[in-house]
């Protein structure tokens, strides 16, 4: 009996990823383009971070393929531009979300302090001196006006979710389409509408509920779309497990289906209410912007954060800059919170406890 | 051997009928899954409803006129007969600015579509997707904010570099030397604030090419280029214009935004460098705060064709994008 001579087993290969050659080739194309757009901006009259920025595409487009097409011929050289093509058109979308972020903070962060947090507007103007005042009413207001958005809003979009991907009746498909039509309605309409079906019949005055319908309306579609994604995701097994055991179909939705998806769709809650924290036109035009904490959400003008941000911003002069800025620091935590949240709840494994 | 009688078992009953319970679940799911309807059909019905006398008044000239004034008699009435309103100026804005936004925002979204599913590594491809993910979370009034105060004063210095060098063309000729808070800077914005759903979008159709064509394409010794060009470009295509066109929808509808960055003057502006513009959103935001009850009529109606049009544009855009998902090619 021949022992199987054990083989060495060969290291994987991967021919296609890049070697340390081409990395550093890359890296020296980089840097001579670099050189290149910083010596052009500086002998010529071209200036400014778009000449920067366009000499340096410019050259590392052309270095690029001049090396390619020398190396591997024309498709080779075509592929590689490319390649620099769509890295350079990431780098742009990426761009303005580092400058968004980044702005903020610069500029919001002087306006932060505690009683931003203990006070309210109701003795202040927003062009007083930054340390004065505070947005305690309109996180309240914020707070208050979402709650109520989800209230509203995530039992009507889980059941159309549920709708879409449980009863699959006639409607499924006109419901789908529609949910998604309604996702596209501008916030600004939302707002007419609540305006022309609720404040000029009924109420004929500002309140928050007025402006938390609005929101719900902006809000069921990210509810519904999302739960719906999540609720596909549950196997089928589980479906006719619980019908197996004798369920009607109530039961086993209910019972089984429905807990399975429990992180997803409080996931689905979380995106929508990320999806409507900073909404800005329909509270202008339906709860007004108090400068005084409000509770009660059928009565009177409701602060919340964008409109404060709002009002600061239109009134103009340095101090309310400063705490537009941070208003929108304020805003933007609680989104990325929000954001986050929801990352790390939805990356759980869809129907695990 | 006697042998006793077999039991007969009941004879159990077998149906299909739904228990009460599930009936009562049905309806109230499929009540819920008709809220999309209902709301939809509401907001139709009452902006039409409100606007109707303006729309009625005016007839065609609600769309073709841009000449928007609302008179007040001496006596404090609303004067009717020499009250004028009509929003081609604003139709034409919000179209203008929204159709900048695609030509900037598109090619950047597709692009980076292609560089995150075809060319990015595992960790960087997860970092940018959440950025740009965690970028459509954005509110609204950050980007205008951020383009008021930020972008302007790059936009400013672009527009002076259009001006200079492609005057020649109509749209970036200046007749006064004004290029602050153009359409041209709010279409900036507008690009950048669609960039995230048309990436989505294309990143999803993308994903989807099947695979056995990319390795065919691989297969035959086509660089990624070639298999792009081959394979994933004509798979995608159609879905691509549909996420275009969710662009142009959200583009359309937005308020705030343009409300900070662009100088909305009532006009039929085509000078697209020049400081004067608007859409219909962000006129009836303008409008809204000092407007009469009649006005206030007027702006329901010009809500409700921004309502019907961004719905026209968003339907298509999602038949299209539906149907790609759904066919193999």
């Amino acid at each position: 009996m021949t022992t199987l001579a054990q083989a060495p087993i060969a290291k994987p290969q991967k021919p296609w990823a890049a070697t340390y050659k081409d990395r550093g080739k890359t890296a020296g194309i980089f840097v001579a383009s670099m050189a290149v757009s910083y010596a052009v901006v500086a002998a010529t009259p071209l200036k400014g971070k778009l000449a920067y920025a366009a000499i340096f595409f410019a050259t590392y487009i052309v270095i690029d393929f001049v090396i390619n097409f020398a190396k591997a011929g024309r498709p080779a050289a075509v592929d590689a531009v490319f390649r620099a093509f769509v890295t350079m058109m990431v780098a742009m979308a990426i761009t303005p979300i580092i400058s968004i972020l980044v702005t903020v903070w610069i500029r919001g962060h002087h306006g932060l302090h505690w009683t931003l947090f203990t006070k309210d507007m109701h003795s202040n103007a927003y062009t007083d001196a930054v340390p004065q005042g505070g947005l305690l009413h309109a996180i309240i207001g914020t707070f208050l006006l979402v709650l109520f958005a989800m209230i509203i809003s995530v039992p009507i979009g889980i059941l159309t979710a549920i709708y879409l991907t449980e009863i699959r009746g006639k409607f499924t498909r006109p419901i789908s389409f529609l949910v998604q039509a309604m996702s596209g309605v501008p916030s600004i309409v939302a707002g007419l509408f609540i305006y022309a079906a609720i404040l000029l019949p009924l109420t004929k005055k500002l309140n928050g509920f007025e402006g938390s319908l609005a929101l719900a309306i902006l809000m069921i579609p990210t509810v519904a779309r999302t739960s719906e994604e999540v609720l596909k995701l549950i196997p089928g097994d589980l479906r006719e497990a619980g019908v197996a055991l004798g369920g009607t179909q109530w039961r086993s939705v209910a019972m089984v289906v429905v807990p399975a998806a429990r992180s997803g769709l409080i996931t689905a809650m979380i995106l929508g209410v990320a999806r409507v924290a900073g909404e800005t036109a329909p509270l202008l035009l339906l709860t007004g912007g108090s400068g005084t904490k409000n509770f009660n959400m059928f009565n009177n003008s409701m602060g919340s954060l964008p409109s404060y941000i709002w009002q600061s911003f239109g009134a103009g002069t340095p101090e309310s800059i400063t705490r537009a800025w941070a208003g929108i620091l304020v805003l933007l935590v609680i989104v990325v919170v929000l954001f986050t949240a929801a990352r790390t709840l939805g990356n759980r494994k869809v129907g695990k406890k | 051997m006697t042998q006793t009688p077999a039991q007969i078992p009941a004879k159990r009953e077998i149906t299909t009928k739904p228990r009460f319970s599930d009936k009562v679940f049905r309806g109230v799911v499929t009540g819920g899954g008709l809220s999309s309807l209902v709301i939809l059909g509401l907001i139709l019905a009452f902006l039409l409803y409100n606007g109707y006398s303006t729309l009625k008044q005016q007839g065609i000239h609600f769309l073709t006129s841009s000449n928007w004034q609302a008179v007040v008699a001496d006596s404090g009435a609303v004067d009717i007969k020499n009250s004028h309103f009509g929003i081609a100026a604003m139709l034409i804005g919000t179209m203008i600015v929204a159709v900048i936004a695609v030509i900037v925002g598109v090619p950047i979204s597709v692009g980076a579509a292609v560089y995150l599913t075809f060319y990015a590594p595992a960790s960087i491809k997860k970092i940018m997707v959440t950025a740009i993910d965690l970028m459509a979370a954005f509110p609204s009034v950050l980007f205008g904010l951020w383009g008021f105060f930020v972008l302007e004063s790059s936009g400013e210095y672009w527009a002076k570099l259009l001006n200079k060098y492609f005057s020649w063309v109509p749209f970036f000729k200046l007749p006064a030397p004004y290029v602050t808070r153009s359409p041209f800077i709010a279409g900036l914005v507008l690009a950048i604030m669609i960039i995230p759903i048309v990436t989505s979008v294309s990143r999803e159709i993308f994903s989807q090419t099947p695979l056995d064509r990319i390795q065919a394409a691989y297969a035959l010794g086509g660089t990624r280029f070639a298999m792009l060009r081959a394979v994933a470009f004509p798979y995608a295509r159609s879905g691509i214009v549909g996420g275009v066109m969710l662009g142009l929808g959200r583009a359309m509808g937005e308020t705030v935004a343009v409300y900070t960055v662009l100088n909305i003057v009532y006009q039929v502006n085509w000078q697209i460098l020049l400081s004067a513009g608007g859409n219909v959103a962000s006129m009836i935001l303008l409008k809204f705060g000092e407007a009469s009850p009649y006005e206030v009529k007027a702006l329901m109606a010009a809500g409700l064709v921004l309502f019907v049009l961004t719905l026209i544009v968003n339907s298509i855009a999602n038949l299209i994008v539906t149907r790609t998902g759904k066919s193999g090619r």
